[in-house]
């Protein structure tokens, strides 16, 4: 990491007024004593961390990373940022287990359960097999896995051919698109084609989030950048880049390049200023009057909520504002903060219940919401929104893809 | 550059001012957007509604007091907004409170008479509009009082609080007892969150029944409960049956919370929107007219573009205001002209806390209708506001309520935004 980056997070901690907002608003030590809060974990047990010497704090091992505080903090300390890190130098110190290792790769679990996508999906739903898992491998046999698709979204990508159009954009799919949900990529460039955008489809892999979750910095650095790569000669030829991953898009604007201390990579800047959430883009071109507006009724109740890294893009809720101008549909905000899985962080046996109960309140208002959908922009936040409330969930695209009858 | 994101107005800051503005703006039909770069100063205050507290003795009637106060402060953001303005804000506060989402909660309590609450520390407080929680509490009212105060919060020492009403002239004692609790880092928050559980309730008041005597009210540090302080402070006094109030504590605040959580509900019902941890940066102009904001959003900047902007930034707590170590002091969001800035060479601070400050009411500089001077579409509500010492004054909320309300009712006026609705 360049020290100019340590000491800029670092730094702000000075700006710490011991206010307690940010504790007033985490998920997670509003359930677990485990976690006793983002202000003692961080800005308060910064202070004692020295480098080459052990850590001094191990309860940040709880932090989900889901950057809330960071978002609630009026003095702008970088208190989720200070916390991944101080994550980081935790695992570096006490190790990290095979699981996190595992879990942290979806490319290499996706590559190995694609092609035997039923035995996998079977396995994975095997009472037997999840209890094995458990206690061999420290995944809770309860936690929300999703289905692999049996096929992945670039089996249909080198396929499809894209209209030629002035408008050109990137599309980034993130591996679970790759994976489990390659529909909701091919709804995404449907989309994305149906309001005049070309769109290019280029070879690409993870962005190294789920690492970076787990603390595997240098793996983590290795992924994003790798991604950078495949990317910038598209975003240097004038193409944005879009995705429908909210976490994946969130790592490769800021997330990567604070956390990793990746703020000097002249490609992973352009890709971080070119990126785009691809409900963010749709907004943006409504806002120009440019989106198609042949949005057919859609007779649905539908239930959203912006997940806690969609916040972080700092835009506010473009899917709601976008979900507003389909015809029929009417949508019910969700007013949670969190789901509590945090990509990987729930399905692990220790912390699985501190996930659930983090995501309880979400829960709750959306069985009582009467809503027969749940839409949301994260698709591990909607295996565990389908796995806690037993609703049916979809990205938001999905139902701008069905009103526009594509 | 060209706005990415359209708004009718858009409000800056997340405190009483910002969310006031915003909810009474959307509540009326503009699309509305409040961007802050975290929680405003709710979390941190005591969660009443302080009008005016001194003059500079002791204020009993806001009401009666004002119109004098005003007639000798000109300068002052109650003489800018008239001493009128003031009820109708206080008055939509109360009902957003009543239709937030904790259920039965409510302020009492009017401009005519305030309220004398004991602080944390025995203080009395004189405050306008309090919620029902803390009304109990009244140093008006003779009745004896019982602090009760517990050695895991460490930020509220019950017998330093009793000591101090008994010296105001009230009967007052001190009662410690253990509340059962398993966080390693226990404040106002945890024990908050502890009280919305009915079983640690009934546990407590079977503890403490016992030792409450005669005819005492019993004063607890304002914890009773976060999603439902009008069940959690009932259920208690139905249990001891004897009132039962709330005493404001050091940040976290829980009444605070509430409050802020009261307007931001009122904000989201009304369709506005909030994006919080997005700092703005900019502005995009044309000649006197903000035509859009910077906001420092993931990845790079978002212009986001409105016809009228509100300024609720704060004062130099918040941010809203800097003194460099160059003595200068700015407008930080666009560098808007300032009022009342100590002239070079003259006194800006005074040794003691509570002395009349000479850098305290720096502000905006603004016109009569709040538009920042030099601009022609922003607004200025809130602690920006010029004029004021609200922590000398005991009027903070008041101000940030009134002028909120008032620049919302600018806003639509000068905008047609209401007609359009």
């Amino acid at each position: 990491m360049t020290e100019v980056l340590h000491e800029l997070l670092r730094g702000s901690l000075d700006h710490c007024v011991k206010c307690t907002i940010c504790e007033t608003a985490c998920p997670v030590s509003n359930v677990t004593p485990l976690f006793p809060g983002p202000k003692y974990a961080g800005p308060q047990a910064e202070r004692y961390r020295v480098d080459d010497e052990p850590s001094v704090e191990w309860s940040v091992d709880y932090c989900s990373g889901c950057g809330i505080c960071t978002q609630v903090c009026p003095q702008g300390v970088k208190i989720a940022e200070i916390n991944a890190q101080a994550r980081h130098k935790l695992k570096q110190q006490k190790g990290v287990p095979l699981r996190d290792r595992l879990i942290a790769r979806p490319t290499v679990l996706g590559r190995l359960g694609t092609p035997v996508a039923r035995l996998a999906n079977a396995s994975l739903r095997s009472r037997p097999v999840r209890v094995a898992g458990e206690r061999v491998l420290g995944v809770h046999r309860d936690a929300p896995v999703p289905r692999f698709a049996g096929r992945t979204f670039r089996s249909w990508a080198r396929h499809h051919s894209s209209p030629a159009s002035g408008r050109r954009v990137v599309y980034f799919h993130g591996c679970g698109t790759e994976y489990y949900e390659p529909d909701v990529g091919e709804k995404t460039v449907a989309v994305l084609e149906h309001n005049g955008y070309q769109v290019d489809i280029p070879k690409q892999g993870c962005c190294g989030l789920p690492l970076q979750s787990n603390g595997l910095f240098d793996d983590a650095r290795k992924y994003v950048l790798r991604l950078a790569r495949a990317l910038a000669p598209h975003a240097r030829d004038g193409a944005l880049i879009v995705g429908n991953a909210t976490s994946c898009t969130l790592m490769l604007k800021r997330e990567s390049r604070e956390i990793l201390g990746l703020l000097d990579d002249p490609d992973l800047k352009l890709v971080s200023e070119r990126t785009y959430d691809v409900c963010e883009l749709l907004l943006e071109l409504h806002d120009r009057g440019e989106l198609k507006t042949d949005l057919q009724p859609v007779e649905k109740v539908v239930a959203y909520h912006a997940p806690c890294q969609q916040q972080g893009h700092w835009i506010g809720k473009p899917a709601l504002e976008l979900l507003a101008l389909v015809p029929g549909l009417e949508v019910r905000e969700l007013d949670a903060r969190c789901c509590g899985i945090a990509g990987t962080y729930g399905l692990k046996r220790e912390k699985y219940d501190v996930a659930m109960a983090a995501g309880a309140d979400l829960f709750d208002q959306i069985r009582t919401s009467q809503a027969g959908l749940v839409a949301c922009d994260s698709e591990t936040c909607r295996w565990q929104i389908e796995h806690a409330t037993h609703k049916p969930s979809a990205h938001p695209i999905e139902l701008l893809h069905r009103a526009y009858r594509l | 550059m060209r706005p990415s994101l359209h708004y009718d107005v858009l409000v800056v800051g997340a405190g009483v001012a910002g969310l006031t503005a915003g909810a009474r703006l959307a509540e009326s039909g503009a699309r509305v957007c409040v961007l802050a770069k975290g929680v405003g100063s709710t979390h941190l205050a005591a969660g009443t509604v302080d009008v005016l507290g001194y003059d500079p003795d002791r204020v009993e009637s806001p009401a009666s007091a004002l119109p004098a106060f005003v007639g000798a402060r000109p300068d002052h953001p109650y003489a800018l907004l008239g001493v009128d303005a003031v009820g109708p804000a206080v008055d939509w506060f109360a009902t957003r409170v009543e239709r937030g989402p904790q259920p039965g909660y409510r302020y009492v309590g009017s401009l005519e008479r305030n309220h004398l609450l004991p602080s944390a520390v025995g203080a009395a407080r004189p405050s306008a509009l309090v919620p029902e929680t803390m009304a109990g509490g009244d140093l008006g009212a003779e009745r004896p009082v019982c602090i009760v105060g517990t050695r895991v919060l460490r930020e509220f020492h019950a017998s330093l609080c009793a000591g101090n009403i008994t010296r105001l002239g009230i009967e007052s004692r001190a009662l410690e007892v253990k509340f059962e609790i398993d966080r390693p880092e226990v404040n106002a928050l945890g024990l908050g969150r502890r009280f919305d559980d009915p079983a640690f309730r009934r546990d407590l008041a079977a503890r403490l029944g016992p030792l409450v005597q005669g005819d005492e009210r019993v004063g607890l540090p304002a914890v009773l409960g976060l999603r439902d302080p009008h069940g959690a402070w009932s259920d208690l006094q139905e249990r001891l049956g004897r009132p039962v109030f709330e005493i404001p504590t050091l940040p976290p605040s829980v009444p605070g919370m509430r409050m802020f959580e009261a307007l931001r509900a009122a904000l989201r019902a009304a369709g506005g929107r909030l994006v919080m941890g997005a700092r703005v940066v900019g502005a995009e102009r044309e000649g006197a007219r903000v035509t859009a904001l910077r906001v420092d959003t993931a990845g790079r900047e978002t212009i986001f573009g409105a016809r009228s902007v509100v300024l609720a930034t704060g004062g130099f707590a918040s941010g809203g205001l800097a003194l460099g170590s160059d003595w200068m002091v700015r407008e930080t969001m666009l560098d808007l002209p300032l009022r009342g800035v100590p002239p070079p060479g003259s006194p800006r601070f005074r040794p003691e806390y509570f002395d009349e400050q000479p850098m305290a009411p720096v502000g905006v500089a603004v016109e009569a209708n709040l538009r920042a001077e030099g601009t022609e579409n922003v607004l200025v509500a809130g602690a920006a506001l010029p004029g004021a010492e609200p922590w000398r004054e005991g009027s903070g909320e008041g101000i940030s309520l009134t002028s909120g309300y008032r620049a919302a009712e600018l806003v639509l006026a000068s905008d047609g935004v209401a007609a359009a609705a």
